[in-house]
């Protein structure tokens, strides 16, 4: 702040407060001819003013508001450049990037200045430092298997994932159900962990961007539903396993167990994640689906993730976990 | 001369022009320096305009209401950082006229909120929230997905942002209607939500 700009608010602050307290000495003196408690000598409606002094609590509730000011004047910072007695600040100002964000965390604490944001984080972490640091040094193969760990992955799962996937983790339509055995991308450790890390992008373009008619909708939904082992029309499934022939299968497989290099779902089993009936495919088909996993690496960052990443995978691992 | 009350009692002309200096005291002090500190009035290094269709999305934002429930301000304290990200700096909002810091926090924060949901996820949680948040007391904003944006005045509204000082080239003011026309509410709305936040690198 330029010198100028510093001097307005000091004085106009301090003006302020001895000002009041001028005013406040005045009031409190009898300036009329007139003795404390006695009429004024005039009245309205029946109602006559009397020279009755300021009530004593009000005043010296005054007075002790400008000690109190004065003295918070000196010890925080309020008066322009002046800093203030203590050194206190509520946080670092002026950043313009988060580069100078760590700097200024930094400088501060050369400085000797008590910044109030930064000895809470250094107090949390000091706090919860270790725990996240023993979990980030242990493989995620035995991380699944302390209860603690987990406990911590479903409470950070409940406040970032649960918006999308449920609080139950069973998703919902067009959010993978995490509780299940079927994994677009893989349900391995490592794989959970990229996931969540980076995100994911679904790549289905309308029509798988192949030149398929809208008439051949109809049959692509009927050879879906023959390849999930349900019942189906004969004929119609036919002309649809010619129509994906056409394309399809470079990512869904020739069998249809999809590719999880790619995301493209395996259409041989009962996981539907936009729905498994013959219109609900035959829209998939025709809109195309690219959902969207957000990455979270810079969002969470890696140690959360990896606790995060042993808790989604224990979701769908109970049986295994609590043998 | 005897300090008399009845001078000011008495005239009340004197009196209003004794009001408006003491009322304006507390903005001179606060708020006067602030239009002319290099702190809150430099943007932050990665600071962008908003697109013709963000800044459509904003007007949405106002004209929904949304501010009323959902603030665009973290602040320094590690319990909001932790679920919001690094609290908000004045060099994010310096091109915002006016601030959507809001005040009251129904709902979460915003400031930091792009990136952190998918597009589809917005669309089905603008239009009915409960699908995907089953506790969300959200109102649904249905409409927004049939209002479709004719861009008649979005130029113009880049216009007087430039007057404000917001660096936009004549170029994107000229293309600013088409690039809004025959988009949805739903298409502003959003893309102004995933705008939010990334400034500050």
């Amino acid at each position: 702040m330029t010198t100028f700009w510093s001097l307005w608010i000091t004085i106009l602050t301090l003006v302020v407060i001895f000002g009041c307290f001028w005013l406040l000495r005045i009031c409190n003196k009898n300036t009329t001819d007139v003795e404390e408690g006695e009429s004024m000598g005039h009245s309205f409606d029946g109602i006559e003013e009397m020279n009755n002094p300021l009530p004593k609590w009000w005043s010296y509730m005054f007075y002790i508001t400008i000690v109190f000011g004065l003295i918070y004047l000196a010890l925080y910072p309020g008066l322009g450049n002046f800093k203030g007695l203590l050194g206190w600040t509520s946080s670092n100002q002026g950043i313009v990037s988060l580069a100078e964000s760590k700097q200024a965390v930094i400088a501060a604490k050369e400085d000797g200045a008590y910044v109030q944001y930064d000895q809470e984080v250094a107090q949390a972490d000091a706090k919860y430092g270790p725990i996240f640091q023993k979990y980030a040094d242990t493989p995620l193969e035995e991380l699944v298997k302390d209860p603690e760990a987990l406990k911590v992955g479903g409470r950070l799962f409940l406040q970032n994932c649960a918006q999308c996937h449920g609080s139950d983790a069973r998703g919902s339509k067009g959010f993978p159900n995490l509780t299940d055995s079927a994994w677009l991308y893989g349900g391995d450790l490592a794989t959970i962990k990229t996931s969540i890390m980076n995100g994911r992008r679904g790549m289905m373009p309308p029509k798988g961007g192949l030149p398929i008619e809208d008439g051949e909708i109809k049959g692509l939904s009927e050879y879906v539903v023959k390849l999930s082992g349900r019942k189906h029309n004969e004929a119609l499934a036919a002309q649809g396993q010619a129509s994906f022939m056409k394309g399809c299968f470079a990512c869904h497989g020739m069998d249809g167990t999809g590719n999880k290099l790619m995301g493209a779902p395996n259409l041989t089993d009962s996981a539907w994640l936009y729905g498994g009936n013959r219109m609900a495919i035959g829209q998939s088909i025709t809109l195309g689906r690219m959902g969207v996993m957000p990455p979270w690496k810079d969002v969470l960052g890696e140690q959360k993730v990896h606790v995060i990443s042993a808790y989604v995978y224990s979701l769908s691992h109970q049986d295994e976990l609590n043998k | 001369m005897k300090f008399n009350h009845e001078l000011i009692e008495k005239n009340i002309g004197l009196l209003g022009i004794f009001t408006v200096i003491a009322i304006s005291i507390g903005g001179l002090v606060q708020i006067t320096p602030l239009i002319f500190q290099k702190d809150t009035t430099e943007p932050v290094e990665g600071l962008k305009p908003f697109t013709a269709l963000q800044l459509e999305g904003r007007d949405i934002y106002i004209r929904e209401g949304c501010y009323n429930c959902h603030s665009q301000m973290i602040r320094p304290l590690r319990a909001e950082t932790e679920r919001y990200g690094h609290y908000s700096v004045a060099g994010e909002s310096v091109w915002n006229h006016p601030f959507q810091w809001g005040s009251k926090r129904t709902g979460p924060d915003l400031a930091r909120v792009g990136g952190r949901y998918s597009d589809k996820w917005h669309e089905v949680h603008l239009i009915d929230p409960r699908a995907v948040v089953p506790q969300s007391n959200m109102p649904g904003f249905p409409w927004l997905m049939d209002n479709v944006l004719d861009g008649k005045l979005t130029a113009d509204k880049m216009q007087i942002f430039k007057d404000f000082g917001v660096p936009y080239t004549d170029e994107e003011i000229a293309n600013a209607k088409q690039s809004v026309e025959g988009k949805t509410e739903m298409d502003a709305l959003i893309a102004y939500l995933q705008s939010l936040g990334h400034a500050l690198k």
